[in-house]
């Protein structure tokens, strides 16, 4: 069994070095040491964010391969605390969440310093972008009317009508902060049941529309919410706190023009933008590569 | 754009390129098996104690579910297609060492003896009598093996994109193009029949003494 | 051994042990979808293969049958099918009946074939009817060996049946799945243990089956 493993990753190691990086064949064959690895998690708004850094600092002619679709963020802090990946798009206050439950920061800018305290050493953040785009506990049309509540209601306001929901969302969900964790220890509720998912995917705009479940997890940039008519609830407490698009990085990866790019970037893109870009790859159909060249070229980054 | 054969820019690879790694990541595992089976098998017809426990460990290793054998070997190789390789690699010893013990045993003593008032070593007459004699059965086991590895390789999708053709099901779902679910499954299943039929001729080629007609298996 | 600790605390956990995502939940889930899968492939692998075996006809048909349906890949089939349909158990179904109808079919079709021929003419010569040379001669010779069928089929299913979890459904999957997500290796050991004993106490029940139904006679002379 040990020798079965050893001589297969022999042979896998021999035979793959080339794809086993995930070089992009048409523009770079080999993952040599100074070029950067642009990892995403599992879903399709971070493999477009993880694109435009990418093709922002290729812009600088810096040499770039992507990791895409790696999966959640329990995942990837893992690959980029160990160097698998050197850049990662995040979201501040998930990214926090994760790092320390308790964190109640009430600016953007004191998120980023409390992550900074949590972060690991080798690891560091660049500047937030003004695009925001959170978990939330989103309704569907039916479930709203039922119980009379629209987009100025609370999640808190889900009081006694929780115990008759089922809350959908991805599997991570059900044990995060910002998650069935926090929606009991902030506001009190627990749902009926918990229907594992996906991050805010097709699988849990499917979900919701057809009513398996009756609350979800949709991310606020997420254009099915208006074409369903889904009712996102109010945030009073800020369990999903500030949610901006923001570089995680190893340190030493990147030169000064590779920050600079991807400074760029942030100070570019904002939550109009985002909703507009996600909605090119998720509802036309678009190239998420395709999608993040064109704006970079119109936001005159590349 | 979004032709059948277009896929999306985060596979990173074309769709012969998935080709290639899904065959690469199928196949070497099987090679793999078949290099460690051939010995234990040996090792079981020879000593006739050590089939017993050797199947009962294999059975128990065969009904751990694949995706649960790649999550925890992530810890050990990462997101990679080893971590994808190995457990395909157990799978088909398991289907394999049976195969080629019961082939191996099904030589009469008579050829044995035979072989051995001819002058053969044991080297010899494994590799010229019992291993010849054993073929059909041993590429029956192969068959299955390689058939079922082809298949198991698209749950590598959930470990990172390890999946190779497995990789655009995921695609498939998040952009809304069920083609290329369409296409992933009807590839796969191409490849698998490609493969088994290969096996086939492989196999009437090296036996060419047995029957013409096609064993059901 | 870190494996065994991690099954351990899994197993240790009293959350585990009740409420929706308990495990005698997901196990009766992972059951339930188990048999259903194997009720449709021997409702469908079982006639086709008794008949075609005691003609002795369309066995290269059937072998190919087998093979395409060996090559389809289950996950694959699943997605595909989760698209199609959407929610629900069909999507899960399909992949799993797919998977298990080879074996049935085959093995039932080759045990059936294979029956000495000898007792089978002596009852057609005492004249009787095909149906009754088919279930009371050949199939009771044959029984061992539709039931090696079974089990095998049985034995992927249950294993199989954890990539019900991918599209939302329960059953003992969802530990694996959850646990991948969650980076919870508890999860992930304990699901695959479950599975693991699931599928060798399968192994256990058919071979107790097996004692039951298989005529003393023949299992004598197999």
């Amino acid at each position: 069994m040990v020798a079965l493993a050893a001589a297969t990753a022999l042979l896998a190691g021999c035979s793959s070095s080339d794809g086993k990086s995930g070089g992009n064949p048409l523009t770079d064959s080999k993952a040599s040491g100074d070029t950067v690895v642009v990892g995403s998690n599992n879903f399709p708004e971070s493999t477009l964010l993880a694109d435009i850094y990418g093709e922002a600092l290729k812009a600088k002619g810096i040499k770039v391969s992507y990791k895409p679709n790696i999966g959640s963020r329990e995942t990837t802090y893992g690959l980029i605390k160990n160097g698998s990946i050197k850049v990662l798009p995040e979201y501040n206050g998930a990214l926090l969440a994760y790092l320390d439950p308790k964190a109640k920061p009430t600016t953007a800018e004191a998120t980023t310093t409390a992550i900074e305290a949590k972060l690991d050493s080798k690891l560091t953040l660049l500047k937030p972008a003004a695009a925001e785009s959170k978990d939330s506990v989103t309704l569907n049309a039916a479930t709203a009317k039922k119980y009379h509540l629209t987009d100025k209601s609370t999640i808190a306001d889900l009081k006694g009508i929780a115990k008759d929901l089922v809350m959908g969302a991805s599997p991570e969900f059900q044990t995060r902060q910002q998650g069935l964790v926090g929606l009991k220890s902030v506001y009190g509720l627990e749902f009926k049941s918990f229907k594992a998912l996906d991050a805010g995917g097709p699988l849990t705009q499917a979900a919701l529309k057809k009513n398996a479940v009756q609350a979800a997890d949709i991310f606020t940039t997420d254009s099915t919410i208006s074409k369903e008519k889904f009712v996102v609830l109010q945030d009073p407490k800020n369990l999903f706190g500030f949610e901006n698009v923001q570089p995680l990085v190893r340190k030493g990866v990147l030169s000064q023009k590779g920050v600079d790019a991807l400074d760029a970037v942030s100070a570019k893109l904002d939550t109009a933008t985002l909703l507009d870009l996600d909605t090119q790859v998720q509802v036309q159909g678009k190239d998420p590569l395709d999608v993040a060249k064109a704006w970079l070229q119109s936001a005159g980054i590349a | 754009m979004n032709g059948f054969f277009d896929l999306p820019s985060d596979l990173q690879h074309s769709y012969l390129g998935l080709v290639g790694l899904h065959a690469r990541e199928g196949l070497l595992p099987v090679l793999v098996a078949l290099l460690v089976a051939l010995p234990v098998a040996q090792l079981c017809v020879r000593f006739r104690w050590v089939y017993p426990p050797v199947l009962g460990v294999t059975t128990v290793l065969y009904s751990i579910p694949s995706l649960a054998f790649f999550v925890v070997l992530i810890d050990y190789f990462g997101q990679s297609e080893t971590t994808v390789m190995i457990p395909l690699a157990v799978y088909s010893l398991v289907v394999l060492v049976p195969g080629i013990v019961d082939g191996v045993r099904s030589v009469p003593q008579e050829t044995l003896a035979a072989a051995q008032a001819m002058g053969f070593g044991p080297v010899r007459r494994y590799l010229q009598v019992q291993l010849p004699i054993a073929a059909p059965a041993i590429i029956a086991g192969l068959r299955v093996a390689v058939v079922s590895s082809l298949s198991l390789v698209s749950v590598g999708m959930l470990i990172g994109n390890q999946g190779a053709l497995g990789n655009m099901l995921n695609d498939a779902t998040t952009y809304h193009r069920p083609a290329l679910a369409v296409n992933s499954v009807l590839t796969t299943a191409l490849l698998g029949i490609l493969a088994d039929a290969l096996l086939v001729l492989v196999r009437r080629l090296l036996t060419p003494w047995m029957p013409r007609k096609g064993a059901t298996r | 051994m870190n494996v065994l600790n991690f099954a351990h605390a899994f197993f240790s956990d009293s959350a585990h042990w009740h409420g929706y995502d308990g495990i005698p939940t997901r196990l009766a889930e992972h059951v339930r979808y188990s048999l259903e899968a194997l009720l449709f492939a021997a409702l469908i692998g079982l006639p086709v293969g008794l008949v075609t075996g005691h003609y002795g006809r369309g066995g290269n048909a059937l072998a190919l049958i087998a093979t395409a349906g060996r090559a389809l890949p289950s996950f694959g089939l699943l997605v595909l099918m989760f698209i199609w349909i959407g929610f629900g158990l069909l999507p899960v179904m399909i992949p799993l009946v797919v998977l298990a109808v080879p074996p049935i079919l085959v093995t039932t079709y080759e045990a059936v074939r294979s029956v000495d021929p000898s007792p089978v003419d002596a009852a057609r010569g005492m004249g009787m009817p095909e149906a009754r040379v088919l279930f009371q001669v050949e199939l009771p010779v044959a029984l061992p060996l539709i039931l090696s069928g079974l089990r095998t089929a049985a034995i992927q299913i249950v294993s199989t049946a954890t990539i019900a979890a991918y599209v939302s459904l329960g059953g003992l999957g969802r530990y694996i799945i959850d646990g991948l997500y969650q980076r919870n290796y508890e999860k992930v050991v304990g699901g695959a243990t479950l599975v693991a004993g699931l599928a060798l106490t399968t192994l256990v029940v058919f071979w107790a089956a097996s004692r039951i139904t298989v005529s003393p006679g023949v299992r004598r002379s197999s």
